[in-house]
């Protein structure tokens, strides 16, 4: 499932009905993004995405994911809107029949969605707003699987 | 008609996120807006801003037919 949202959600209650009724699956992994408060300087992050576009190229990539890892499911769930710090922002969980497999693969989406996936991030705090790019580290952490 | 897209700070610099134009194909529609709004032509034209014609990627030129959604996508940045 690949899904936007610009509601709170709780990952807790995404990890228990992800997991249910899997008798062959032996391991999942998950991530979840939490938006900070920077020591103050960010009151409200906005993300912005294409509706439509960024859900389809989120699927390619978690096709590629489940490809090249075996994976027998996932899930991502990436927030828009406006987002106060502490709440989740985006949640990813895979499965698969061992735990190599899931945990890299939930890696592998995660550089993806914080480097190339069409979101688009505003931070707000109380000197202004300011978009924010990805950091030298997400392009590097990218590059670590383009073997 | 083309229904044009601005995403990110390309919006913030425009001060709109949607508009419709009326033009023959991209470049021709890069060049209009940069002579209406020079800032917005800079924004336009700066590293990693790419461009998607009715939802798919298109590098350079590309002719506008019919009802086209042209999208402007600065650099991403997601989680």
């Amino acid at each position: 499932m690949i899904r936007l949202t610009d509601q709170a959600f709780d990952p807790g209650a995404l990890l228990t009905e992800f997991c249910r009724d899997r008798t062959e699956t032996g391991a999942v992994a998950t991530f979840t993004g939490l938006a900070r408060a920077e020591a103050g300087a960010t009151t409200t992050l906005e993300l912005e995405a294409y509706p439509g576009f960024t859900e389809a190229r989120i699927a390619e990539h978690a096709a590629a994911a489940t490809a090249r890892f075996g994976l027998q499911d996932l899930v991502i769930l990436h927030r828009v809107g406006k987002i106060a710090p502490g709440e989740p922002i985006v949640f990813v969980a895979t499965a698969a029949a061992h735990r190599r497999a899931a945990f890299e693969a939930c890696d592998f989406l995660m550089d993806y969605l914080k480097s190339r996936a069409p979101f688009w991030k505003k931070e707000t705090g109380p000197d202004g707003s300011r978009w924010i790019e990805p950091r030298d580290q997400d392009h590097t952490d990218l590059a670590r699987w383009e073997t | 008609m083309a229904r044009v897209l601005l995403f990110g700070r390309l919006g913030d610099v425009a001060g709109w996120r949607e508009r419709e134009f009326e033009s023959p194909s991209i470049a021709h529609l890069r060049a209009r807006l940069a002579e209406e709004d020079e800032a917005l032509g800079e924004a336009l034209a700066s590293p990693g801003v790419q461009v998607a014609l009715d939802q798919a990627i298109v590098r350079g030129d590309a002719a506008l037919t019919g009802r086209s959604e042209v999208a402007f996508l600065p650099p991403m940045s997601g989680g």
